[in-house]
């Protein structure tokens, strides 16, 4: 028997990918820099923005909704790439802006002196002028790239290993990957860690080397790599999900000790998606913290990666593209009724304010949500292609509670 | 400084009848031309002389020293005060009197206050003593301790402690008699008051000296170069501060000689541009030198035979070594036993903070024992009790009786909220935990805006009674505030509730039940669904109250909830769900160990808690279930 194409099996990547390019296409053509204008620049950086937390859900969707682990952790890893992209950011623009003032000065600078600026610069508001350790790699680009994969990488290995060989699970991982990311929050607080504390990283907008090209220009460019890091993202999770190892993943989901009774290495396969998505998250990161410019230790607080959490479930878990459409819907409307443009309700007696209320509202419908929708706004789209759950004949989906049940698959 | 004792002297003496004292009136008649011109050095007899003739010497020392004192054109003393004025010996008042005020300097005061202070220490009433004791206490000098050895027995068993403990802390500052010194650091030895200390430290204060032979000094040790506490670069410093050495050639100091000397773009002919090199800089430094351009810096040879010539001491600034031997002795003991204090604090402390977690945790550990789920608004209701302790401050105004009524308004409140969650949440989602965990997110997010919408984001201040307020402190180290007692003595009777109701109440025995095996719980008649909805309530109704407790002492905000749901979630996990023992061991363990992570370090308390949640990771790959896990078949569904 011969086997589809994998597209054809995933006709859905075909859409997403078209759907992407042309909202690519539409928003460049539109832009300040290569259109005519209609959008702004501003908002084409929070287009892109946008782009790299949908990058963060399809991660978040592999780990949660495939791999039936709620990690309360996952901005962890984003924040993480943002960082260690910012050291270089910071560092190379430091160093072109110490090395411009050292080059006044009658005999040239050595390269320690040249460091030792650059160090007074960027740690003078902690009170210290010593290059930390963790900056080693800071002047090279291709070594922070590197690192911006292997760190996150390397942390969701080790905590992943440590968490999956004690057999945590359930609610208890939940609660340990939210410590994790506190912990990690709490260290990057203090002004001794090396990372500036609660001062984060700033100035990340201006890239280095590239000071001619203004703003408008950039945040174009940054569009464009985010739409591609989704798409390539996209490919990678719809491929990984798809065939005999998307099959353990989601057996693991369901019940984790029958799949372990036949023999998988249930560890293995839980450390791979979860390092992987770690992965895919921090390079989200690394996208994201350039167009929004500054970066500190807040962003690791463990209600970032609660609400990644909430646009995973609004969109709808267990469907790449649930993940993509629950981000861009939710971060966008959320920024448009928190920015106080959306118009205000007038109630006889009281004015619904947005800017107090969207909150309340987002609450709200993410309870009813979780109550009624379970497969949240893409089981519009089953509805719509008429896709019905399979016919169980009342039989049990297995004992786990993780487990999709009956009533759930019904729905 | 010793102004309220004079002014309560005044108003003292201002009252007693007026009559002539004529001892007083010789002193003065003989010494006139003193009291006007005083002199530090000659005045003391003198004012020895005025003080023993009675409370008339006394009151006009203290307007003398106060610059209150005049002298008149007829050659009387007048104590003059606000308009009117007083003869000094008599006691009569002199109207319109044509008078000179005089003036005496800081030197004069000094030994006028001494003298009315030891005039004090002999009066014979014991509160005056006791203040006297105390001004002398905050800011003793050599003349203080001069009057109290002077001074007649103390009767009063504690003023006499008192005053022996005075006199030993200035004979240990003043005392010229070596041995008098170190017979006073051993009478005090033990002592672990902050005066002490600090009358020993000046005596163990040392310097760093370098010289060619052993000098004539108090000698702590002989430092050797290399060692950890002396590297080279510090004994360099010390040689160069001495003027032994020159100081060596900086980075700076060498690029700016260099600077100067630029010639045509070159630095005796190295081309500037080459410059960024620093070997390029250091033999462009020596070619300047061989032409006698820049001074000669210090070179490592020199430094050398500077360090081998010199022996390094370090030296205490007190010259006697028995007295320094005695102060170190005692300051070692003084340390060790303060060790011993900071433990008990330490653990006073850990205390408090354990059982903070434990009220806070303690609904959250009875509904995840009960149902498996984790509210993630159970942060919220501990917030909902702060803000109704505010809001039932706000209607009545008694402190105490608003604290009373709060308490169980903020079950009933609570309460309320946890049964309403459970009917219209949780029970829909029975079974399925994450998905639990992420409504009641939801209800977590929701509720916290709406209390940002009613009261506002501004801290609200919810103010323990005053029998609440202070501390009560044991000595300098041991001390633990009222309230946090209070919070401790609650989460006892806490536990004491919840063990009664779990133990000896219908309720509990059916939560027990149900919590073991729900399915044999329900064929046996219990009704599954309303024991949740009773435990849920339970759980969120202790949350209020713990909100009431935790609002006493921290601000009320809408993110006060958010500051303990993560603690209180490692509490649970910690602990082990479903047993309240559990949860006591979990609180206990976080509780300690924040505060001794905490104790390493005191200025970090971030850094402290990063290691407090890695120690939770780590803890968790040994004991996955917790403290005390649950055993048996609900331990596997």
């Amino acid at each position: 028997m011969t086997r589809k194409p994998f597209i054809l099996r995933n006709p859905s990547i075909l859409v997403v990918l078209a759907v992407l390019a042309a909202f690519t296409l539409v928003v460049t053509a539109l832009s300040a820099a290569y259109g005519n204008g209609v959008i702004p620049t501003s908002t084409v950086k929070v287009l892109g923005k946008t782009l790299c937390l949908a990058l963060a859900a399809v991660a978040m969707d592999l780990v949660w909704g495939y791999l039936g682990i709620l990690s309360l952790g996952q901005m962890a890893f984003f924040a993480l790439g943002g960082y260690l992209i910012g050291q270089w950011l910071m560092y190379a623009r430091t160093e072109g802006i110490v090395a411009a003032s050292l080059a006044q000065n009658p005999i040239p600078p050595t390269a320690q002196e040249l460091q030792e600026g650059v160090a007074n610069q960027i740690f003078g508001v902690v009170g210290s002028a010593d290059l930390p350790l963790v900056w080693s790699f800071a002047h090279s680009l291709p070594l922070q790239l590197l690192l911006v994969v292997a760190v996150p990488g390397l942390l969701a290995l080790v905590f992943g290993w440590l968490a999956f060989r004690s057999r945590v699970n359930g609610v208890y991982l939940s609660i340990l990957t939210q410590a994790m990311t506190l912990a990690l929050a709490l260290w990057l607080f203090q002004n001794d860690s090396g990372f500036r504390g609660n001062n984060g990283l700033s100035g990340l907008q201006n890239i280095p080397g590239l000071d001619a090209v203004d703003q408008a220009t950039l945040s174009v460019w940054f569009l464009w790599a985010s739409a591609l890091a989704l798409a390539l993202a996209y490919v990678l999770a719809a491929w990984v999900v798809s065939g005999k190892f998307g099959s353990v993943v989601r057996a693991i989901r369901d019940d984790e000790t029958r799949v372990r009774f036949l023999g998988y290495p249930v560890e293995g396969f839980k450390l791979a998606v979860f390092t992987l998505a770690a992965m895919i998250t921090a390079i989200a990161g690394a996208l994201y913290y350039p167009q929004a410019g500054i970066i500190n230790p807040a962003e690791l607080m463990p209600i970032a990666s609660i609400y990644l959490a909430v646009w995973v479930a609004i969109g709808g878990r267990g469907r790449l593209y649930g993940a993509i459409i629950g981000a861009v819907v939710v971060s966008l409307l959320s920024s448009w009724f928190t920015g106080g443009r959306a118009p205000a309700i007038r109630l006889p007696g009281y004015t619904v304010n947005w800017v107090d209320w969207w909150q309340v509202a987002l609450g709200i419908s993410f309870v009813l949500v979780t109550l009624f929708a379970p497969k949240g706004i893409a089981g519009l789209f089953d509805w719509l292609a008429g896709a019905l759950p399979p016919q169980r004949h009342g039989r049990d989906l297995g004992p786990d509670q993780g487990a999709l049940q009956e009533g759930e698959a019904k729905a | 400084m010793i102004r309220p004792l004079i002014v309560l002297l005044l108003t003292l003496l201002s009252a007693l009848p007026a009559s002539a004292n004529p001892a007083l009136e010789a002193v003065i008649a003989r010494n006139l031309d003193q009291i006007e011109k005083p002199s530090r050095r000659t005045v003391e007899p003198l004012v020895a002389e005025i003080a023993a003739t009675g409370p008339e010497g006394l009151a006009l020392l203290s307007a003398w020293a106060n610059r209150s004192l005049g002298v008149s054109d007829n050659g009387r003393l007048l104590i003059v005060e606000g308009d009117s004025a007083t003869d000094a010996v008599t006691g009569q008042p002199v109207p319109g009197a044509d008078l000179t005020m005089l003036r005496p300097n800081s030197g004069v005061r000094g030994v006028i206050d001494s003298a009315l202070v030891a005039g004090e220490i002999s009066s014979p009433d014991p509160a005056r003593r006791a203040s006297a004791l105390a001004s002398i206490a905050r800011d003793g000098t050599a003349a203080h301790l001069a009057a109290l050895r002077g001074a007649p027995p103390e009767a009063d068993p504690t003023l006499a402690q008192q005053r022996e403990r005075a006199t030993n802390l200035l004979a240990i500052r003043f005392d010229t008699d070596p041995a008098a010194r170190v017979a006073a650091i051993n009478g005090l030895a033990g002592d672990v008051g902050l005066d002490f200390r600090a009358a020993l430290n000046p005596l163990l204060a040392t310097t760093r000296i370098a010289a060619p032979a052993e000098p004539q000094a108090n000698i702590v040790r002989e430092l050797t170069v290399g060692d950890s506490d002396f590297p080279k670069e510090a004994a360099i410093a010390l040689l160069t501060t001495q003027g032994v050495l020159q100081p060596r050639l900086t980075p700076a100091d060498q690029r700016n000689a260099l600077a100067a000397n630029i010639v045509n773009g070159t630095v005796s002919g190295i081309p500037v541009a080459d410059l960024s090199d620093p070997a390029a800089r250091d033999r462009a430094y020596e070619a300047l030198e061989a032409a006698g351009t820049v001074p000669p810096a210090a070179t490592d040879a020199e430094a050398d035979a500077a360090l081998a010539a010199n022996r390094f001491f370090e030296t205490y600034a007190e010259p006697n070594p028995d007295v320094t031997d005695a102060a170190r002795a005692a300051q070692v003991r003084a340390q060790v036993r303060l060790a011993a204090m900071t433990g008990i604090d330490l653990g006073l402390d850990a205390l408090s903070l354990a059982s903070i977690y434990f009220l806070a945790a303690i609904g959250l550990a009875i509904t995840f024992g009960v149902m498996r789920v984790i509210n993630m608004a159970h942060g919220e209701f501990i917030m909902m009790g702060a803000y109704t302790g505010y809001v039932v401050q706000t209607l009545i105004p008694n402190r105490t009786l608003s604290l009373v009524a709060a308490l169980p308004l903020a079950f009933v409140v609570t309460f309320g909220a946890g049964v309403i969650l459970y009917r219209l949440v949780i029970r829909h989602l029975a079974r399925r935990p994450l998905e639990t965990l992420l409504a009641t997110f939801g209800v977590s997010i929701a509720l916290q805006q709406l209390a940002k919408n009613i009261f506002g984001t501004q801290a609200r201040p919810l103010t323990a009674p005053a029998w609440l307020e202070g501390a009560i402190t044991i000595n300098d180290v041991i001390s633990i505030s009222s309230i946090r007692v209070a919070i401790f003595v609650l989460a006892l009777l806490f536990l004491g509730l919840f063990l009664f109701i779990m133990k000896r109440t219908r309720l509990g025995l059916e939560v027990r039940a149900v919590t073991q095996n729900p399915g044999m719980a329900a064929s046996m008649g219990i009704n599954p669904d309303r024991i949740a909805m009773m435990t849920f309530g339970l759980g969120s109704g202790i949350a209020g109250i713990a909100g009431v407790a935790i609002g006493l002492f921290a601000q009320v905000t809408s993110e006060l909830g958010q500051q303990y749901i993560v603690q209180s979630f490692m509490t649970v996990v910690v602990g082990g769900v479903g047993n309240i023992w559990g949860t006591l061991a979990g609180a206990g363990l976080i509780g300690i160990l924040s505060k001794v992570i905490e104790s390493f370090n005191p200025s970090n308390t971030l850094a402290a808690q990063t290691f407090m949640i890695l120690f939770i990771i780590i803890f968790i790959q040994f004991r996955p279930r917790g403290i005390i896990p649950q055993r048996g078949r609900a331990a596997e569904a």
